[in-house]
């Protein structure tokens, strides 16, 4: 089976570290080579399968040695539970430095010292919440990741965010082989979930290829820096992440998305009633002017 | 070849402009104009300072070259930072000839490349750190720096890195000035943002360190030389003048130039601008701030001297204005002899310029002290306000030409057909391999200095001895000659 490349984005905080480690996990119990490329200077892509704290990071082991070129692969690579190679490319702390080009740098570095290597069945980035600049764009360009997962949830800005970064890959599509694979809905128990996220694909030109229904197990599991699959295997919420493995594993529809204009999206919110049709009338103005209307 | 008329020259343009596409035609039509001299205001015929197009082989430089380059490398007691990686200070390392007097390496800094050296690490991780650690070794290293100031590269604005603090941290650190310069090479449309933005870094971090500090014994003849960055010598053949005709030199901008000087410049009663284009800022503020009155003077060849000092003694007492007439009569046999001497030699011939901030016009005045016409002018990185000092010293029917690229300067040249070319080291070669004497005009072609009475004369005699150089007559090779006698024997 030749090396499939993924990517998964989606707005901050909806899940994705979470939701790629516990996949991952259904993956290796299916008997596939993984390998984890956490692209967040927050470096917390690995911690459930490596059971640690936070990951030494590619730029941080670079900066202390040198730089990258002082650098070996097996000093950055650690394998975890079910043989899944990790790896995190690290970053600035907030508000100085260049997150980007540390992204960048890192997934040279893995390409350079052969980190892909041909045993490999998946290798997972998992990219930080919006792609601010080029350097986030990383894993989806030329000969990176080819399928793109999105995280969402029935929220509005998940939404939005989700079609943000599905016109990303518009750009990417047409210049590269980079294409949509799905959206992943990790759900937040909104009303009409499932339906809204599936109407969303439907507009995006994908699919919802799995709807992960929202359950405390994970929380437990996390707290134990574990992913469910291994802290409880009989757990109903493990069986979802397996048939999301399966999923991916047979995933076929893959295809250049058809982003959404903000007027066709907050229409499709206020026709689940997430969002309240906008009084034109209002618009800017203040509650003194509004009292004295 | 006679003097061409306004329709030819019109017609020029015009034939040039033509092998561009319509819209870039349309763009670089706006930058080439016919002199009129009847004309006040230059935005009348032509358009300055805006973007340059790609692929015309522009000859502008970016705003680090502005700053670091231009307006604080020569500051000779200061150490210069070049913020970033290593190429940028590297490559732009001594190449203005900017002469000062002082041991290098212990006092004064002037040729020498201080860096941060980027690597990936501080791209990724910010380089604030080492920036805050160079400054330190910096002072072990070099305790006899008098301040320092970091000019910042492309990748500082990028990243973000906060200089300012890291400026603010170590001047209370080391008790000395610490100057971070927002100067980043993508800002702008050329050097010229670069000089404004060192002007105000001057400004905001240097001028005003003496205010209400009354020590500093004033006369009622100092002046500030600004915009003289002493390329060859020039500042020091200018100051002698100001000095014999009893003014009292209190600090020149930049050439050979001290933090000193430019923190005494708020005391003295009148500001003198050489280089307009890279120092009107500061000289505008310091009239606003401190009521400092400026004029701008051009001492490019005795003409223009003699002006030049008659107008800034105008601003001073008798003793000063007979100061000047005794200077310009005790020089007088020395720059007659020169031109009797070159003016035979170099009478009529006629000149184009390409260069930038004031010599496409200033040296104007120079080239006819030697009996030689200026027919064709331009600057790489002028705004309006040069164009409009430019219009009354070029002959009517001369060209102008805006950010000129290499097309159009070497199509210009082929059918003006000037005697001689002044321009930069890129332009050069491909004019003297079209057989054209040539130069060049931004570091004197490696001589000067050209400014004052003494400049004068190495001015004259560069100029002779390029021009009139019998190499001239060679350039031509031998199996291209009409007259070539014999036909080339078959190899054995």
């Amino acid at each position: 089976m030749a090396l499939r490349q993924c990517a998964i984005y989606g707005k901050g905080g909806i899940g994705k570290s979470t939701t790629t480690q516990n996949l991952v996990a259904g993956l290796a119990e299916l008997g596939k080579k993984v390998m984890i490329v956490g692209c967040d200077p927050k470096a917390d892509s690995t911690r459930l399968i490596l059971h640690a704290k936070a990951q030494n990071s590619i730029m941080q082991m670079a900066a202390d040695a040198g730089s990258v070129e002082d650098l070996e692969l097996e000093d950055v690579l650690k394998t975890g539970y079910g043989e899944i190679k990790c790896v995190e490319s690290g970053g600035p702390e907030p508000g100085v430095g260049c997150a980007g080009r540390g992204v960048i740098t890192a997934i040279n570095f893995l390409e350079e010292e052969g980190a892909y290597d041909e045993d490999l069945d998946f290798v997972f980035y998992d990219v930080l919440g919006d792609v601010v600049c080029g350097g986030f764009a990383m894993p989806i360009r030329e000969n990176k990741a080819q399928e793109i997962y999105i995280v969402c949830s029935g929220e509005m800005m998940a939404m939005y965010a989700a079609n943000n970064i599905a016109k990303g890959i518009v750009k990417y599509a047409n210049s590269g082989g980079v294409r949509l694979a799905g959206l992943i809905c990790n759900s937040r128990n909104t009303a009409r979930e499932d339906e809204l996220i599936m109407e969303l694909a439907r507009r995006l030109g994908t699919q919802m290829i799995h709807f992960v229904p929202r359950d405390n197990v994970v929380q437990r599991a996390e707290i134990r820096r574990m992913t469910v699959i291994e802290y409880e295997p009989s757990a109903q919420q493990a069986d979802e992440y397996r048939s999301l493995a399966q999923k991916i594993i047979d995933n076929k529809n893959m295809v250049i998305p058809t982003p959404i204009t903000m007027d066709e999206l907050e229409d499709l919110l206020m026709e689940f009633g997430i969002m309240e049709e906008v009084d034109e009338s209002i618009v800017g103005k203040t509650a003194v002017v509004e009292a004295t209307a | 070849m006679p003097a061409m008329t306004r329709e030819e020259t019109e017609a020029l343009i015009q034939e040039v402009l033509e092998v561009y596409p319509e819209k870039a035609k349309n763009d670089r039509a706006k930058h080439l104009a016919v002199n009129d001299q009847s004309l006040e205001k230059a935005n009348k015929c032509i358009t300055s300072n805006r973007k340059s197009l790609p692929g015309v082989m522009t000859i502008r430089g970016c705003a680090y070259a502005g700053s670091k380059g231009v307006v604080w490398g020569p500051i000779k007691d200061m150490i210069h930072i070049s913020h970033g990686p290593v190429g940028c200070g590297q490559y732009s390392r001594a190449g203005r000839r900017n002469y000062y007097v002082g041991t290098t390496g212990v006092n004064t800094f002037g040729t020498m490349n201080f860096t941060s050296d980027f690597q990936e690490k501080d791209i990724v991780f910010g380089g604030d750190k080492k920036l805050a650690k160079l400054i330190d070794e910096i002072e072990v290293l070099f305790p006899l720096n008098k301040g320092i100031s970091i000019q910042s590269e492309c990748p500082i604005g990028l990243i973000g890195d906060d200089i300012e603090a890291v400026a603010k941290m170590k001047k209370k650190e080391h008790g000395k000035t610490v100057v971070p310069v927002r100067c980043e090479g993508f800002r702008g449309v050329s050097q010229s943002l670069g000089h404004h933005i060192a002007n105000d870094a001057i400004r905001d971090w240097v001028l005003e360190n003496r205010d209400g500090d009354d020590n500093f014994p004033t006369t009622p003849y100092d002046v500030a030389v600004i915009g003289d960055y002493n390329i060859g010598g020039d500042a020091w053949a200018s100051r002698t003048l100001l000095e014999e005709m009893g003014l009292r030199v209190v600090a020149q901008w930049s050439g050979d130039g001290t933090i000193a000087e430019i923190e005494k410049t708020p005391k003295v009663k009148l500001n003198l601008i050489h280089c307009y284009r890279s120092m009107n800022y500061i000289a505008r503020h310091m009239e606003e701030k401190y009521s400092i009155p400026w004029i701008e003077y051009n001492f490019f060849g005795p003409t223009k001297i003699a002006e030049s000092l008659r107008r800034i003694a105008s601003h001073f007492d008798d003793t000063i204005k007979e100061g000047a007439e005794r200077v310009i009569e005790r020089y007088k046999a020395e720059y007659e002899a020169v031109i009797a001497k070159y003016r035979p030699r170099l009478e009529g011939k006629r000149v184009m310029l390409y260069v930038g901030g004031l010599r496409p016009r200033h040296v104007i005045g120079a080239y006819e002290d030697l009996g030689m016409e200026v027919v064709g002018t331009g600057y790489e990185f002028a705004h309006n306000d040069d164009y409009d000092r430019t219009i009354k010293e070029m002959g009517n029917a001369t060209l102008l030409y805006d950010d000129v690229t290499g097309y159009e300067f070497e199509e210009f040249v082929k059918k003006v057909q000037p005697d001689l070319i002044g321009s930069g080291i890129k332009e050069k070669y491909i004019f003297q391999k079209m057989g054209i004497p040539f130069r060049q005009m931004h570091s004197w072609d490696y001589s000067g200095p050209y400014h004052g009475f003494d400049g004068f004369a190495i001015f004259a005699r560069d100029m002779d001895m390029t021009l009139n150089n019998p190499c001239w007559k060679n350039i031509k090779s031998p199996w291209k000659k009409e007259t070539a006698s014999e036909p080339v024997k078959a190899a054995a």
